[in-house]
């Protein structure tokens, strides 16, 4: 039986954490089928073969080309009825997730989010999902005969098969009640690495002492290609925005690096960092807690450090 | 205007979190509980609303008699009366489902963004569904003039604003509203407040939950020296590899 992915774009390109999603359903086994909505060019869409999409489903209607959870979910119903599916994995986002619960009430599927790792269908058919908030895990049997998946980043390795894959326009039939809301307008960082999906993170706390120190932050971050995050005080001063605050209460990142200046280390901090591969703390207090969460540490001034770093890596490269 | 506020009952942020039984149970030893940071903002921002526009105020609990003292801080904290359905929470659908059978007749739904338990991050997509109700999650700033709802909604990188128009469901973060701190007077009219006790409607549920795992533990943190930097920046490279 087929499984579905669900390819999200952003500005007509798929995006990486959807290409994540293909890969895992292809390493479950069985065809997959991608759905990718809205305007995506077709050379994006041939891309889906290279990582193990049999065929994609484009479906092309331009009200789809604003994030309606509701309209996104009535497609992806009427697709896993249309290719008798029983299961449909997702990559998280705060639009992917939404559209996973309203497609699993509607067609009556086991749900399940925040998944790390293939499912293991030895004895039932069990995920490993990420809870309190990256410092455990369970395992969790999902019963009915359908499943719909929400995959945490890194779940699955991405590699290239070089397959080739065939793109078919897809129509579901969508009423007005589809689309439940209006949205007025978008704001959002361009041009810049979108700290969800960041492989390095270079993250700044209170001990940078001012919103007009982030520069030397930001020298380190366009060297090393990474996403800017910061300490939830930080963006509650205002000295970020808010959508680059790392936590409990934040972004939840999970990236091979995450190099972090000027932060404590406060449990509601490292609940946002746990899923890191690899945690560099810089702080000048050597008993700052964060030095116990980290793989690497530097006791120095984050103002001596900084620039010292990003020549460093300069000179490495 | 009628607004219903779902609330979790869990672990402060600060819990170090074990299990027992063979890591089939929670150990809840030693744990404080709360409301859910994120239901928290939802609380917050019924009781602005509820003092800028006149309305009444619902808590809602799918829990066992112990998140009682949980729904009475809601009280504490500005809430009317209180409803717990006296079920065990371990599937996001059967919550969703004992919520919607409460959940009619209200112009408001919110709730958290997430659970910082269950991390489902689902149960307002699920009712909304169940109801037939538009739901929005994260929701950051929610305005209501009239029956038309002006929201802003996080996403990856920025933020989009919604119009959409009651009733509707929101899961909240911050900066929705300031988190409230109950004062005096509201914890001693809290413990004369309604709070009204349901029995869950019984349905299969989807999921099982069968054990749980703790990471693997950390290993110990390498020093460098802040005037050898470069040394750090070969570490990343050949050792951690993540250069
Ligand atoms: C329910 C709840 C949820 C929360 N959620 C979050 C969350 O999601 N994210 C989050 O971050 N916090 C969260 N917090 C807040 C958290 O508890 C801490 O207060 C916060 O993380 C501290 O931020 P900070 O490390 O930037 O500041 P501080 O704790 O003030 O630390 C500043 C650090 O900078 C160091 N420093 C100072 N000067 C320098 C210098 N020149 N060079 C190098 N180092 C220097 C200091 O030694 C210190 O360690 C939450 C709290 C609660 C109660
Ligand atoms: N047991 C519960 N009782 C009441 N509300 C809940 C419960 N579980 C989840 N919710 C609400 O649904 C939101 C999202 O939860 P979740 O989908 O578990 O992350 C929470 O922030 C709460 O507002």
């Amino acid at each position: 039986m087929a499984t579905l992915v669900f390819v999200e774009s952003a500005d007509g390109k798929i995006k990486k954490t959807s290409l994540e999603a293909v890969a895992y359903a292809y390493a479950m086994g069985g065809p997959v089928i991608a759905v990718a909505v809205g305007s995506v060019s077709n050379d994006e869409l041939d891309a889906l073969g290279k990582y193990g999409a049999a065929k994609v489903l484009h479906a092309a209607d331009n009200r789809l080309n604003q994030g309606i959870a509701k309209a996104y979910a009535a497609v992806l119903s009427k697709a896993m009825e249309d290719e008798k599916a029983a299961i449909l994995i997702l990559a998280n986002s705060s639009l992917a997730t939404p559209v996973a619960a309203l497609v699993s009430a509607r067609l009556g599927a086991s749900l399940a989010t925040n998944v790390v790792e293939l499912p293991n269908s030895s004895a039932g058919f069990v995920v490993k999902r990420s809870i309190y908030t990256g410092k455990a895990f369970s395992f969790v049997e999902l019963k009915n005969p359908k499943k719909v998946i929400v995959i945490k980043k890194n779940a699955a390795e991405l590699k290239e098969m070089g397959g080739t894959t065939q793109v078919v326009n897809y129509t579901a039939p969508l009423s007005d009640a589809d689309f439940n809301a209006k949205i007025i307008s978008t704001e959002k960082a361009t041009g810049e690495v979108l700290l969800p999906e960041a492989e390095i993170v270079v993250s700044g706390g209170r001990g940078m002492k001012g919103p007009e120190n982030w520069g030397i932050l930001e020298e380190l971050a366009k060297t090393l290609h990474a996403a800017t995050g910061c300490s939830k005080p930080v963006s509650d001063m205002g000295w970020r925005p808010h959508h680059e605050h790392v936590g409990q209460t934040g972004v939840k990142v999970a990236p091979q690096l995450y190099i972090a200046i000027g932060i404590s280390g406060a449990i509601q901090h490292l609940a946002g960092v746990n899923s890191s591969k690899c945690i560099v703390v810089i702080n000048k207090d050597a008993d700052a807690p964060f030095f116990k969460a980290a793989d690497y540490g530097i006791v120095g001034d984050a103002f001596d450090v900084l620039p010292k770093l990003t020549a460093a890596i300069k000179a490495a490269k | 205007m009628k607004i219903l506020v779902c609330i979790t009952h869990v672990p402060d942020t600060t819990s170090k979190i074990n299990f027992l039984d063979n890591n089939t149970r929670f150990d809840a030893n030693g744990v404080q509980y709360i409301i859910g940071p994120y239901d928290d903002y939802a609380l917050a921002r019924a009781i602005e609303l509820k003092e800028s526009m006149g309305a009444s105020v619902t808590v809602l609990n799918v829990g066992l008699a112990e998140t009682e003292p949980t729904l009475r801080k809601g009280l504490a904290i500005g809430a009317d009366d209180a409803i717990r359905v006296n079920a065990d929470p371990m599937d996001s659908f059967f919550v969703a489902h004992q919520i919607a059978q409460q959940a009619k007749g209200y112009d408001l739904i919110l709730m958290g963004r997430e659970s910082i338990d269950f991390n489902g991050g689902v149960v307002h997509s699920l009712v909304g569904e169940l109801l037939a109700l538009p739901s929005f999650s994260p929701v950051m700033k929610l305005e209501i003039d009239g029956t038309k709802v002006t929201m802003a909604r996080e996403i990856e990188g920025g933020k989009e604003s919604i119009e959409a128009t009651l009733p509707l469901i929101a899961g909240c973060q911050e900066p929705i509203a300031e988190w409230k701190i109950p004062n005096m007077r509201g914890i001693m009219s809290a413990r004369t407040k309604p709070l009204k006790v349901v029995e869950p409607q019984s349905i299969d549920q989807p999921t099982k939950i069968l054990r749980f795992e703790l990471p693997p533990p950390k290993g110990a943190v390498k020093m460098i020296a802040p005037d050898n930097v470069g040394e750090l920046v070969t570490k990343l490279k050949t050792e951690a590899k993540v250069l």
